[in-house]
């Protein structure tokens, strides 16, 4: 799984050349096999590297503030949204949409590699919500569909219909 | 810029050392630990740093490595891989550790669970050859983990084992004063204990993380498979068990009803969720409370414990009435039916019942109106008004599901009076817009009606003692504990005891003749009334808490009606009731990634089952593989189909056929002498503590843990046999020749062991294979007695009996055909969905509820029910003879005739049934 991210990143990064990758451990940890180096552990690790090596540091934030926030999410998907439970879950997308709620990508008004492996992890959670739920946590919907959306991104996943404008006006409950 | 941390947190820690180390300038902020600093965090998350842009950073990693920017040290990616490890790896394993050595009092394990990880970090460190993890000076990395580690590190009493080099990178990062000066800040001195207001707060971690690892579809033993190594003295303690042989004194085998707990004896009561009526149950409710109560039951039979099951139909309700209208029978006529199915599904399950009875009993009014009125005398009971619907025309008060009516949030016509089937949202029958009477469709009006009400404030502090006595000694599933204390944190109301109604118990009160007991208050006190009628001394078992330790099995929507609904009833009562010591709670079972749905007709009910042609064993084996436990687990076809070929068939059933086949072959049917080498020594070792860790599972009500220990046995076995080849060795010198008899007698000893057991999960195939072994009965106590003992139970010269195959295969054609059955199709409306081939349905708003009105049979061209009856029948018999043959290893000519005849059969069938014959295509509804 965490492969076929890094093979959707590098294609949206534009990288001629394919990485060698493997795996390590029960966790599927993805590895980068460097020819100059020692190996590189970790998606989020290697997520970084690729953008340094298609020269688009950009993409990790552009002021230090933004780099920290850009870590601080790639840290979240690795850990929270990764090993995330059923009960979790509510809690996520409550956060999220929360977070969301005046902002176009996860580091304020600029796409980063944040958004693309956010995106990746969020996916199984997203294609398992009913309509309703959907409208709930209108905020991440909006953003994720933006996502899916971007050019080059999606690739190896299939594209989740998302509605943007609510079905019913006022909440109850 | 302002930072918040509170004390006592390790996250803390690491962000105010690497404040001091880098110097920046920015204000620090105690809080509680409770405090949401974050805003849009719904969990209290520190530490937090408030950016000059108003935004918060939540992470501690992301703001160390800001602290670290801003002052001029970028991250390098070195770093990024630390700090990611930091994240991934070493936070769990620290998270569990610290729960364990701060709040459990387990820190001799401490290094367990620790020693992964450090092993990782000496390693890199030892490896790299430099001071700093990242080169020759200290750098963010550094400070996260060394923040990390030093609670554990530094307390001397965790003995952690000899990592020279960690040790040494710890001292080094250690010696610099503002990393010191952090961790006083945060621990106060006090070492872990510091941490323990902290720890308290934190949730209980979880051995096996995250969505994506479901434990029912993993390898049950990958990574076990390291050798585990015995010391001599185990290896000898193995033998001395091994020629114990069978205890002299077996257990008295027959049980004399009726059993009455008896002095000086463990005597156990056990109870299953009562299932309702009215719906006829599928495979979750099954393995929730049923299969499990019964599992537990037959495994304590067989350690001598003197234990009572029972169990039965609630039959009282709204449901019934309801269900009684529409069948146009009286209520109690449709609970004798309805009883007579469940009763047949639970033994066709081979639900071991040591009574199952019912709530429509003279002792179920006794009981339960002498508990009200003591509850009454006790003054626990207050009274209150309701508003309610009544129907004039009808003369009664209707019940929530009595009334439909416009949705008041979406305007949906046929909301019901509990919930609108549209929109899902919960609702108020008093709220709905133009209410119609279900019955006679008149317009209801609003009445207020007089209840009685059970007073659970004035028993919450009784409850609290109790249950803190209970939830410490007994054995309570996590989810049970957390259910309940959930409840008791919101505050306890007063529930309403009472409901206008016809078919229940009536309340004996004169002001309340009309009313009776509301189903929640009634039902439980089915436990009693049902053991009632089992014997009339049925207090000995239920106003005896000393001498009895009751068990309950449910799925964990029940947990508040048993862990404080109704034992404030009974506390309240004061009669020296016996409460539940063990609640037992599971998950939920769903049903290929969805639920389970009668209506929709999706997943497998109880009557279904036998209908699959999988026997029952083989139903209990699985479901008991994925028995929602800790966490909920779905039931897949395919799963099961694997599961049954890979471990039933190529395991276990390989395994004890394998060892019975030696037998019979290679030595005319009689065991032969066993010469112990010390590879057959290390194996009886190897067994023996796969038995004590099932037992010790068991114990504890570990079902599905339990069951793969069972099966780790059976492939230590197989790998034994393959390394030691007895069919080889058979043929070979006198030596060989012994060495094949070893081999053989060792493995037929442990087939013996494993059909002990598997006795409680699939009692049939265990007995099958005692009698293909021709096994002494009073192998089955011996070796579950204690702490568990694996003896030698057939001697050489014991005379086996018929060894035959035990499984069958699953095959794929078959599986697919099942999952196509029950995937949400009704068989009947098949025909109609053919003709509109990529129906509407996928084009409708998920929204829009499918019409529940069963589809009438429709009559296609050329479709014949008999006749397809009758297909079925031949399909079914004829797909036997073709396995059988596969099984035999037939010539290839003969099967493939066989194989021609049942594809012609099927052809004949699906046009019987009005379907093309040839495979069907995708439906249109999508499946996941």
């Amino acid at each position: 799984m965490a492969l076929r991210e890094l093979s959707s990143l590098e294609k949206y990064l534009g990288l001629k050349k394919p990485n060698k990758y493997s795996t390590q451990g029960d966790k599927k940890v993805p590895v980068l096999q460097n020819n100059n180096g020692p190996p590189m552990l970790g998606l989020a690790t290697i997520a970084c590297h690729l953008a340094k090596e298609a020269k688009r540091p950009e993409l990790l934030g552009d002021t230090a503030e933004s780099r920290a926030v850009v870590q601080q999410w790639l840290e979240y998907r690795v850990t929270k949204l990764d090993s995330c439970t059923k009960e979790d879950i509510k809690f996520i997308l409550k956060d999220l949409n929360l977070y969301l709620q005046d902002k176009v990508y996860l580091a304020g008004n600029r796409f980063t590699v944040a958004d693309t492996l956010m995106y990746y992890g969020i996916h199984p959670l997203i294609v398992d919500l009913a309509i309703q739920e959907k409208e709930q946590y209108v905020n991440v919907t909006r953003w994720f569909d933006h996502i899916q959306h971007y050019p080059g991104v999606r690739h190896h996943l299939p594209p989740v219909v998302v509605l943007k404008n609510r079905i019913y006006t006022s909440r109850h409950h | 810029m302002e930072l918040f941390v509170s004390e006592g947190n390790p996250h803390c820690l690491k962000v105010l050392a690497a404040l001091e180390v880098t110097g920046v300038q920015c204000s620090v902020q105690y809080v509680n630990h409770e405090e949401r600093v974050v805003p849009f965090l719904s969990r209290p998350t520190l530490p937090a740093l408030l950016l000059p842009t108003g935004l918060h950073l939540f992470s501690s990693n992301a703001i160390c490595r800001y602290l670290f920017e801003v002052s001029g040290q970028e991250c390098s990616e070195f770093c990024n891989q630390w700090l990611e490890w930091e994240a991934t790896d070493l936070q769990p394993a620290l998270l569990q550790a610290l729960y364990m050595a701060v709040l459990q009092g387990k820190g001799s394990e401490v290094s367990t669970v620790l020693q992964g990880p450090l092993k990782f970090l000496d390693q890199s460190l030892s490896k790299g050859g430099m001071p700093y993890l990242t080169g020759e000076a200290v750098s963010v990395a550094d400070v996260v983990l060394w923040a990390a580690l030093y609670p554990v590190l530094s307390d001397s009493s965790q003995a952690l084992g000899e990592h020279k080099s960690v040790n040494g990178w710890f001292d080094r990062v250690a010696s610099i004063h503002s990393c010191l000066s952090a961790a006083q800040k945060v621990l106060q001195g006090k070492g872990l204990q510091g941490m323990k207001s902290y720890m308290q707060r934190q949730p209980a971690p979880q051995s096996s993380q995250g969505r994506n690892t479901q434990p029912c579809n993993c390898n049950p033993i990958e990574g076990e498979e390291g050798e585990r190594a015995f010391s001599e003295e185990e290896l000898e303690a193995a033998i001395l068990n091994w020629s114990k042989g069978l205890s002299t004194s077996p257990l008295a085998t027959d049980r004399q009803h009726p059993i009455l707990p008896q002095e000086g004896k463990r005597n156990i009561l056990v109870t299953s969720a009562l299932p309702y009526v009215n719906n006829v149950p599928h495979l979750g409710n099954i393995i929730g409370c049923v299969l499990s109560a019964d599992v537990f039951s037959r495994y304590g039979r067989l350690r001598g414990w003197n234990l009572l099951f029972v169990c039965g139909t609630d039959e009282y309700g709204t449901a019934t009435e309801n269900k009684a209208r529409e069948e146009g029978l009286t209520p109690q006529l449709i609970c004798d039916k309805y009883h007579a199915v469940h009763s047949s599904i639970y033994k066709w399950f081979q639900i071991d019942f040591d009574f199952f009875g019912r709530t429509t009993t003279e002792k179920q009014t006794e009981i339960a109106q002498d508990i009200f009125w003591r509850l009454h005398k006790n003054g626990f009971l207050v009274e209150d008004t309701v508003e309610q619907l009544r129907c004039e025309q009808c003369q009664r008060f209707l019940a929530d599901r009595f009334v439909e009516g416009i949705c008041p949030h979406c305007k949906y016509p046929e909301a019901r009076g509990d919930q609108c089937d549209k929109c899902g949202r919960l609702i108020n029958a008093v709220e709905l817009r133009e209410p119609q009477c279900k019955v006679c469709r008149q317009t209801p009006v609003i009445r207020s009606s007089k209840h009685l009400f059970l007073d659970l404030p004035k028993l919450e502090t009784q409850l609290e003692q109790w249950l803190e006595k209970s939830t410490s000694t007994g054995d309570w599933t996590t989810n049970a504990k957390q259910i309940t204390r959930s409840w008791l944190r919101d505050g306890l109301k007063p529930r309403c005891i009472t409901r206008d109604l016809l078919w229940g118990t009536p309340v004996p009160h004169p002001d309340f003749k009309e009313k009776v007991f509301y189903v929640w208050f009634d039902a439980p006190i089915g436990y009693l009334s049902i053991t009632a009628n089992y014997t009339d001394e049925w207090e000995k078992w239920w106003k005896n808490p000393h001498q009895v330790e009751l068990y309950n099995f449910m799925a964990k929507d029940n947990v508040p009606f048993h862990s404080v609904v109704f034992p404030c009833s009974l506390l309240g009562a004061q009669d020296n009731y016996t409460l539940v010591s063990h609640l037992v709670a599971t998950e939920y079972l769903n049903y290929e990634d969805t639920k389970f749905s009668k209506s929709r007709g999706v997943g497998v009910f109880g009557d279904m089952a036998k209908d699959t042609g999988i026997p029952a064993d083989v139903w209990r084996f699985y479901l008991l593989y994925v028995r929602p436990e800790g966490q909920d687990s779905a039931f897949s076809w395919a799963d099961m189909a694997l599961k049954n070929n890979s471990e039933l068939l190529n395991n276990l059933g390989n395994f004890i056929n394998r060892a019975g086949m030696f037998v019979t072959k290679f030595f005319e049917g009689c065991v032969p002498v066993m010469e112990l080498q010390q590879e057959d020594k290390k194996l009886l070792a190897l067994v023996g503590w796969e038995l004590q860790q099932y037992i010790q599972l068991m114990d504890k009500v570990k079902i599905r843990d339990a069951l793969k220990h069972i099966l780790n046995i059976s492939r230590h076995g197989n790998q034994y046999i393959q390394v030691n080849e007895p069919w080889k060795n058979i043929k070979g010198g006198d030596t060989e020749r012994q060495r094949a008899g070893t081999v053989t007698g060792v493995s037929v000893n442990i087939a013996c062991l494993l059909s002990v057991m598997l006795m409680p999960y699939m009692p049939e195939v265990s007995q099958t294979i005692r009698n293909q072994l021709n096994a002494p009965q009073s192998c089955v106590s011996t070796m579950l007695q204690g702490n568990g003992t694996f003896v030698c139970s057939l001697c050489a010269g014991h005379r086996i009996g018929t060894v035959s195959p035990l499984f069958q295969k699953l095959e794929a054609d078959q599986i697919e055909a099942l999952k196509k059955r029950f995937g949400g199709q009704q068989p009947e409306d098949e025909p109609s969905k053919e003709k509109t081939p990529q129906s509407a349905a996928s084009t409708q708003p998920a929204a829009v509820p499918a019409p529940a009105a069963a589809v009438e049979v429709v009559t296609v061209n050329g479709v014949d029910p008999e006749k397809a009856k009758q297909l079925t029948q031949a399909v079914a018999e004829q797909g036997d003879k073709v396995r059988a043959l596969k099984a035999q290893n037939a010539e290839k000519a003969v099967i493939t005739a066989e194989v021609a005849k049942l594809l012609d059969l099927k052809k004949q069938l699906a046009l019987a049934e009005g379907k093309s014959p040839e495979p069907a295509p995708q439906k249109g509804k999508k499946k996941k």
